[in-house]
């Protein structure tokens, strides 16, 4: 696949953010990196939508921040999913697996389908 | 991640800051894309705007993480109030459960207290404060003639005195300016007192005459059919009648085909037009008492020449006030004096909302009755202040140890609050059922005459009250075991032997204000209570003028009732007499129109051979009635004699009069023999009888004519039968003889003389019966009281008490320190009581009715009374004090 960065689906980010947090609590602009790197690159999530939707999340009670101090010794606040959080990311991406599943069988296919009459 | 900087505990110390915390947080993003980009070769200044660029529009996300925040923020702080609360309550109940006696004792004092509250607000609410059952009430207006002149005549002439004539009516009606409509309904309803028949045995009926706009001017709407016709309304109109819900549901089962139906009424067949809705209730706003089963139209031109007969209600036009009605007034019922040329005296009247008429009367007595309650629950708060406290006492380690876990005081005293709170919702709860059950008693107590009393209940507005009372008791009495849970010295009360004499100290000389205020509360309502109850006795005791005992009435229908010439009532009265007398057990019998502390009405009477000062009062109450009438009544005739059936209508006219008619219209000198003009006409004095409380049991009596039924029109007729047999056994056989009679006789009752006085002074013995009620239970929890002290101090000081035995204290010396010490606190607590009880007997001053506010006896009798009580609850822990072993106590620690 070319390095194009790929737009992101309306929600979709929200699905990515609850992922990151999966191995541990982030702040946000180690959540924007391991995106960046876990996606090998093609996914930029930008901060102008990151913090808002972590905001949201937190809202919704998905995640729970904290301050603490990231690896340079700055102050920063850090994100880690709640167990409605971890939920929500288990559904999300069974929806998503047979969403694009479904979608790769159809963009993938080679011939039409056969006919009921056969 | 590592651990939260120390500072970072305190950043919500003055509030949470939002706009820092996103600040902070976006600030730390754009300080690590600039070290990467600096990393990777970047100057430090062209990283740094890189970093801002990349970002994109970094205003409008710290606009959005402030909202956000914000609002977050919000739902947490709520979540841990609520939170909190639901930790306190938990912890409430778990410990309220565990102390299961004291919860039940609480939650009791609590229930009753609030009960008494709710019940009594419910009857104050009823009475006072809600408009009355009639769309703008507030419009509503009452007419009363001041020719009773009450300070010149006081009591004098009854409610004709009071009442208008057609003509005046009619005449006022026509000239005011200032109220949508005025009208009018007889109010001697002895001129409505019906056999109804037809299509039921025929049975006395109580009907009001009501003019055609009456229950338009009140706004009340038929439930079935329609209200009169101006054709009904006019003289020789087709009878018609409407009923009232309760009579219609009783009589008629709620049959809805009895519209336009006839049915006999008297001797005249009257057409059902109507029924009334169940929310109109004439009795309980005009009458209280009184029980009105049909309405028939007030036919002017057939009263017109009656005299006063008519009582008038008005509805203000909206905007008009009752000064502006009133000053319209003054000036009118001149004109209307001048053009009718009325000799009856001028009409000028006063006129007041119909609320105030209605209830007026009763706003002392209810505010005081109030003020018990009141009382009582300031009685129960401090009495549960006092079991708290004790009870915060045992716990004290308890808090200290929450305490030094790192509880704070606030939530220390919060926990208190919330327990308090807890028990008063409680307490609420039963208070609320005891209320439902009382005031639905009271409301069914159709014999009080009092107004508006069936449809006292507890409603929306007693429910407000009852939260308001419940809230404000919980946080009264939860506040001093609050404060004291909140505030104990941790060290002192951890360490086993700190036994903390000096806090001990203390905290026993607030339980000791606490004994003497609730025993000062308590004795100021019981002496209000022993005044009230005094007052009561005095008026059981007043010499009536008549003998209720052993005399009973029943209703009476004769011939010739309504005719003109009285031979023919003559006749038929000396028979029934006659064969009544004869009954075995009957010692006396007689019939009168209307019977004492009834309904009444005056006539002009004079001596005709005295002249009186202009504008004197040449009128009395007049009753008709039969030979024997007085005898029946045990009224004592001081000079003359009696009437007797040769006093006919073709004899001379005879009248007899009260001591007070002779004192008045003869100056003293005895009339008997004398000559007086009774409605202009000669009648001999034949009589001079004793005074009768003719009007009010507690007033003294106005002058009263008696004529006799062969000469003078009755309205109606009482049999009023003196028998040692109780009414009972006796009713049966009167009204068979009746009915042998007169097939027409209606099937009344045969109700013992003492049921009018007893309804005659009903309104004060439900005050009474109340305000001892609450006395008593002031009384009872004030001993709870004490008792709850005395023996908590006791159990504080085994120790001492055990040292004082082991040094040869004998057991009587410990009783009597424990004695006197509830002896010192109750005779405080009555000292600071009297003070107060004479303030508040001024306050019910003039509710007493032959007491005086300070009666010695009254005084005197509670303080020895609360003596005793104190005495008897500081026994109980004082010969428990005595047994103590020393050698136990002093081992225990």
């Amino acid at each position: 696949m070319e390095k194009t960065q790929l737009d992101l689906l309306r929600g979709t980010l929200d699905v990515l953010i609850l992922k990151a947090l999966v191995w541990g609590p982030l702040h946000g602009y180690a959540i924007t990196n391991l995106i960046h790197r876990q996606t090998d690159e093609s996914l930029l999530v930008e901060e102008g939508t990151l913090y808002p939707a972590l905001w949201r999340l937190e809202g919704k009670g998905l995640v729970e921040s904290e301050w603490g101090l990231s690896d340079n010794k700055r102050k920063a606040k850090f994100y880690r999913l709640t167990p409605e959080g971890r939920r929500r990311l288990r559904e999300e991406t069974k929806v998503w697996s047979a969403y694009a599943e479904a979608v790769g069988k159809l963009l993938n296919a080679t011939r039409p389908p056969l006919t009921e009459e056969e | 991640m590592s651990a939260v900087p120390i500072w970072r505990r305190y950043a919500r110390l003055f509030g949470f800051d939002v706009r820092s915390d996103v600040d902070d947080e976006l600030q730390f993003h754009l300080e690590s894309r600039v070290d990467e980009l600096v990393a990777q070769g970047w100057r430090e200044h062209d990283a740094r705007a890189e970093a801002r660029r990349q970002f994109g529009n970094l205003h409008d996300v710290q606009r959005k993480g402030q909202l956000l925040l914000m609002e977050m923020e919000r739902t947490r702080q709520r979540s841990d109030y609520w939170d909190t609360i639901g930790q306190d309550i938990r912890y409430a109940l778990r410990t309220l459960r565990k102390d299961r006696v004291f919860t039940l004792v609480t939650v009791a004092i609590l229930g009753l207290g609030i009960a008494a509250n709710t019940a009594v607000f419910s009857v104050v609410n009823t009475v006072l404060f809600r408009p009355l059952p009639f769309p703008d009430s507030q419009q509503l207006t009452w007419l009363t003639s001041a020719r009773d002149s009450s300070a010149r005549n006081p009591g004098v002439g009854g409610l004709s005195l009071v009442t208008y004539r057609v003509d005046v009516f009619e005449e006022y009606q026509r000239r005011n300016q200032s109220f949508q409509d005025v009208t009018a309904y007889n109010p001697f309803f002895g001129n409505s007192e019906y056999t109804i028949s037809g299509r039921l045995e025929p049975q006395a009926v109580a009907g009001v005459m009501v003019a055609e706009n009456f229950f338009p001017v009140l706004g009340v709407k038929p439930l079935l059919g329609r209200l009169f016709t101006p054709e009904e309304c006019k003289k020789g109109g087709r009878p018609a009648l409407l009923l009232s819900h309760a009579y219609w549901r009783q009589q008629f089962g709620s049959d809805l085909s009895i519209i336009g139906q006839s049915v006999t009424l008297g001797k005249q067949q009257v057409t059902v037009v109507g029924v009334l809705p169940d929310t109109f209730d004439f009795g309980s706003v005009f009458a209280p008492g009184q029980k009105f089963d049909l309405f028939v139209p007030l036919v002017m031109d057939e009263v017109r020449n009656w005299g006063n007969t008519l009582a008038i209600v008005g509805r203000l036009k909206p905007g008009v006030s009752v000064v502006q009605a009133q000053s319209e007034a003054d000036v009118l019922f001149p004109q209307i004096k001048e053009v009718l040329t009325q000799k009856w005296g001028d009409y000028s009247t006063t006129i007041t909302g119909l609320k105030e008429f209605v209830s007026g009367k009763l706003r002392r007595a209810l505010l005081v009755l109030w003020g018990a309650v009141g009382l009582i629950m300031l009685i129960v708060c401090v009495n549960l202040s006092n079991l708290l406290l004790a009870r915060s006492a045992a716990r004290s380690k308890e808090f200290a140890m929450r305490t030094a876990l790192g509880a704070g005081r606030g939530r220390l005293f919060r926990q208190m609050l919330t327990e308090s709170l807890v028990l008063s919702c409680a307490g609420a709860l039963l208070g609320l059922v005891l209320a439902y059950g009382l005031t639905r008693y009271i409301a069914h107590q159709g014999s009080i005459a009092l107004p508006l009393l069936s449809s006292i209940r507890v409603d929306s507005d007693a429910l407000l009250w009852t939260a308001l009372i419940t809230v404000s008791a919980a946080v009264l009495f939860g506040l001093a075991p609050g404060v004291k849970a909140s505030s104990a010295n941790v060290q002192e009360t951890l360490k086993e032997s700190g036994h903390g004499l000096s806090a001990g100290k203390n905290h026993h000389r607030l339980r000791g204000v606490l004994v003497i205020s609730e025993v000062a509360l308590a004795c100021v309502l019981l002496v209000g209570a022993g005044l009230l109850m005094r007052s009561f006795l005095k008026v059981l005791d007043v010499d009536l003028g008549f003998k209720p005992s052993r005399a009973a009435v029943i209703k009476v229908d004769y011939d010739g009732a309504d005719v003109e010439d009285g031979s023919r009532r003559g006749a038929a009265l000396q028979e029934i007499l006659r064969k009544v007398g004869e009954l075995p057990g009957v010692e006396a019998a007689g019939v009168t129109d209307m019977l004492p502390l009834g309904r009444n009405r005056s006539w002009g009477i004079r001596a005709k051979d005295r002249e009186y000062q202009k504008g004197e009062f040449l009128a009395s109450i007049v009753r008709i009635v039969t030979p024997g009438y007085l005898g029946a009544m045990g009224i004592l005739i001081r000079e003359g004699r009696d009437f007797n059936w040769l006093d006919s209508s073709k004899s001379e006219r005879v009248v007899i009069i009260n001591e007070t008619a002779a004192k008045k219209f003869w100056q003293g000198a005895n009339p008997v023999g004398r000559l007086a003009l009774v409605n202009g006409r000669d009648a001999r004095v034949i009589g001079m009888i004793a005074d009768v409380r003719d009007q009010n049991v507690e007033a003294s009596a106005g002058p009263e004519m008696y004529l006799p039924m062969t000469q003078a029109g009755p309205e109606g007729g009482e049999l009023v039968v003196r028998s040692a047999l109780p009414p009972e056994s006796l009713g049966p056989a009167v009204l068979k003889t009746l009915k042998s009679l007169n097939p027409a006789q209606p099937a009344a009752e045969f109700r013992p003389l003492q049921h009018i006085v007893d309804r005659a002074v009903s309104p004060r013995r439900f005050f009474v019966l109340l305000v001892a009620a609450f006395a008593a239970l002031g009384l009872i929890l004030a001993s709870l009281g004490i008792y709850g002290v005395i023996s908590y101090s006791v159990v504080q000081q085994t120790k001492d008490i055990g040292v004082k035995m082991a040094l040869g204290a004998s057991a009587p010396q410990v009783q009597l320190g424990v004695i006197g010490e509830a002896m010192r606190l109750t005779l405080i607590g009555i000292g600071v009581g009297a003070l107060g009880a004479v303030v508040a007997a001024e306050l019910i001053a003039s509710l007493l009715f032959g007491t005086a506010p300070r009666d010695p006896a009254t005084f005197t009798i509670i303080a020895v009374l609360l003596l005793a009580v104190a005495l008897l609850a500081g026994y109980l822990p004082a010969r428990r004090a005595s047994r103590i072993d020393p050698i136990i106590a002093l081992r225990s620690t």
